[in-house]
């Protein structure tokens, strides 16, 4: 039996999570929430995931019912992320493993979403589509590496509607993109927006500055209401994903996909993505808000792969980084 | 005319990410029918929009195409209600992408490239020349290029290549959207065909040795390569 706890701190989420051969023992997780108009900046996030990593380290150990003799593997989220909150959290991975004389792994962030909504979902070989508020990639696996057919080539989706969000208004509790799901239900009317699609690249870009341009002139003037901005938005930018999925499936000769990353727990998504897949016989495979958002117990499960597979990281080599694509990992662990 | 009825009695190619493709005869030809069919995740006002733009948009650039010699597929006829496109059937082809694949398979372990080369040099003239004529893909991949199975390809002015799948395409004469173009194709042929970086440089260098106005383009190319790169990837 190999126990491997994960230390996630990459954006606004703190959490720490164990996993013993496949089974969650827990996942303990706090968010960083900023007031209604504000987005989090990278030094007030690590204060945050500072005050609370103790407590969350904890609860991680109580809830699993394990004493740190019991750890095998410490991993920690080496990157992509915020600088940071990265730091502060390998901080304290790193300190525990040298308490505990355990090794050190380094995970790729993109690589964790991944490898957790395997494990949960059973998807054998699937064509990944993982949104979340910094990424938008679909990627599908060959040859030993996590290979990127399509991505956006400005921001990330997340991050375009939780901009939205920031423009009008909307709560970031528990986050702007559950309350936009939640307004978008009660929307409408279809407010027609720029749809840009590339082969199997997107891009938000447009979209972004038309609606922070117009979103508060058409609510103004009656135009429209928020809940029909809400809606139209998430199906245009739900529409470019399912595309972009569907274009790689097509291109691969896939039959299976996965949706993860935070943005991966809107219903709509999976259920637009649910209807793609059905007209071309494919599977659609997805997890809830436990698994899709940040979480420990998706780095611990990438981390228990690696560990398992021989790869482990000196202390010396144990940095961050801000910037870590999802196919520089040699994945060692799959044929 | 009931376009239905060729495509019940057509059958079914591949189902693509925008279209059913069936092969029929029409007009005693062998005929492609591309059926952009509704496609139900989508808004209904969202999906005409496209469907319309995109039947319309791939007719244009590929007669745009024809009209300067770059190789593409003859348009027979075009139904805007059910959004058909009847086009020449390139008998005897396989996409770009399965002769990658099974030349890296034959040729293993000998080097790829050298057997591939000549290809790449073939793409890259003919992107070349569809960029000069202001017509941007915007969806090149190794699967829609056609290359037909006839000639030596061993030899770069023996290939016969032909560009498909416009329904993405438009007019822009901006360095922009060109490099952008490349950009997607780069991506896409990397992560399609593992390790034949140096094949795409290959394509590159045909592509800016044939083009008027590459040096814009390449430049824009490593702008938006570039901005990928440095692109935060937060959450
Ligand atoms: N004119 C043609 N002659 C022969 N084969 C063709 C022709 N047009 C298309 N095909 C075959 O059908 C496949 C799909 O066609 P096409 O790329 O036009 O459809 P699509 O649905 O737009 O695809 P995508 O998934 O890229 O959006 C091609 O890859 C090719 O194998
Ligand atoms: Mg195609």
């Amino acid at each position: 039996m190999t126990v491997v706890i994960g230390f996630e701190g990459s954006a606004n989420k703190i959490g720490i999570g164990i996993i013993r051969d496949g089974e969650v023992l827990s996942n303990p997780r706090r968010t960083y929430i900023t007031p209604p108009g504000q987005g989090f900046l990278p030094s007030e996030t690590a204060r945050h995931h500072r005050g609370v990593i103790l407590t969350v380290l904890k609860e991680a150990l109580e809830q699993a019912a394990l004493t740190p003799a019991d750890i095998d593997c410490v991993a920690y989220t080496k990157g992509p992320g915020m600088g940071a909150p990265l730091l502060t959290v390998a901080l304290v991975a790193r300190t525990v493993a040298q308490l505990w004389g355990r090794p050190l792994v380094g995970v790729n962030h993109c690589i964790g979403h991944v490898e957790m909504g395997r494990l949960i979902t059973r998807a054998h070989n699937p064509t990944v589509l993982y949104v979340s508020g910094g990424n938008t990639q679909v990627i599908a696996y060959s040859e030993r590496r996590y290979r990127i057919f399509g991505e956006t080539i400005d921001i990330a989706v997340g991050n375009c509607l939780d901009r939205f969000a920031r423009v009008i208004k909307i709560s970031n509790d528990p986050s702007p993109g559950y309350n936009i799901e939640q307004m978008a239900k009660r929307g409408s009317q279809y407010v027609e927006l720029p749809y840009t699609v590339k082969g199997m690249d997107v891009s938000f870009s447009g979209i972004q500055s038309y609606i922070e341009e117009a979103a508060n002139k058409m609510l103004a003037s009656a135009q429209c209401t928020a809940e029909d901005l809400c809606f139209s938005l998430q199906e245009t930018l739900f529409s470019m994903l399912v595309e972009i999925t569907e274009r790689a499936m097509a291109h691969c000769g896939s039959q299976e996909v996965l949706i993860v990353g935070g943005v991966g727990c809107n219903l709509r998504l999976q259920e637009m993505m649910g209807v793609m897949c059905k007209e071309r016989g494919a599977k659609l495979f997805a997890t809830d808000e436990r698994f899709c958002i940040d979480n420990g117990a998706m780095i611990a499960q990438a981390g228990w792969e690696m560990f398992r597979s021989g790869q482990v990281t000196e202390l010396r080599d144990s940095w961050i980084t801000q910037r870590y694509r999802t196919d520089e990992v040699e994945v060692t662990w799959r044929d | 005319m009931a376009v239905s009825n060729f495509l019940s009695k057509g059958s079914l190619l591949k189902q693509g990410a925008e279209a059913r493709v069936y092969r029929d005869i029409f007009l005693g030809k062998s005929t492609i029918i591309k059926e952009r069919f509704p496609k139900k995740y989508r808004h209904p006002l969202l999906d005409e929009k496209l469907t319309h733009r995109r039947t319309v948009q791939e007719v244009r650039s590929i007669q745009r195409c024809r009209k300067a010699g770059i190789p593409t597929p003859v348009v027979y006829f075009v139904d805007y209600t059910s959004h058909c496109i009847f086009l020449e059937d390139i008998a005897d082809s396989v996409t770009v992408r399965d002769h990658i694949v099974s030349t890296q398979h034959q040729s293993h372990p000998s080097p790829t490239l050298e057997h591939l080369a000549p290809l790449a040099v073939k793409v890259g003239q003919i992107l070349a020349q569809m960029h000069d004529e202001d017509v941007v893909h915007g969806d090149l991949t190794t699967s829609n290029m056609l290359l037909r199975r006839n000639g030596d390809v061993e030899d770069a002015s023996e290939l016969s290549l032909v560009l498909i799948d416009f329904g993405l395409s438009y007019i822009s004469g901006l360095p922009e959207d060109k490099g952008v173009d490349l950009y997607v194709l780069e991506k896409a042929f990397l992560s399609t065909h593992p390790n034949t970086e140096a094949l795409f440089q290959k394509l590159l260098e045909s592509y800016t040795a044939s083009s008027k106005k590459s040096s814009a383009v390449i430049k824009k190319l490593d702008e938006v390569r570039l901005r990928g790169r440095k692109r935060s990837m937060v959450g």
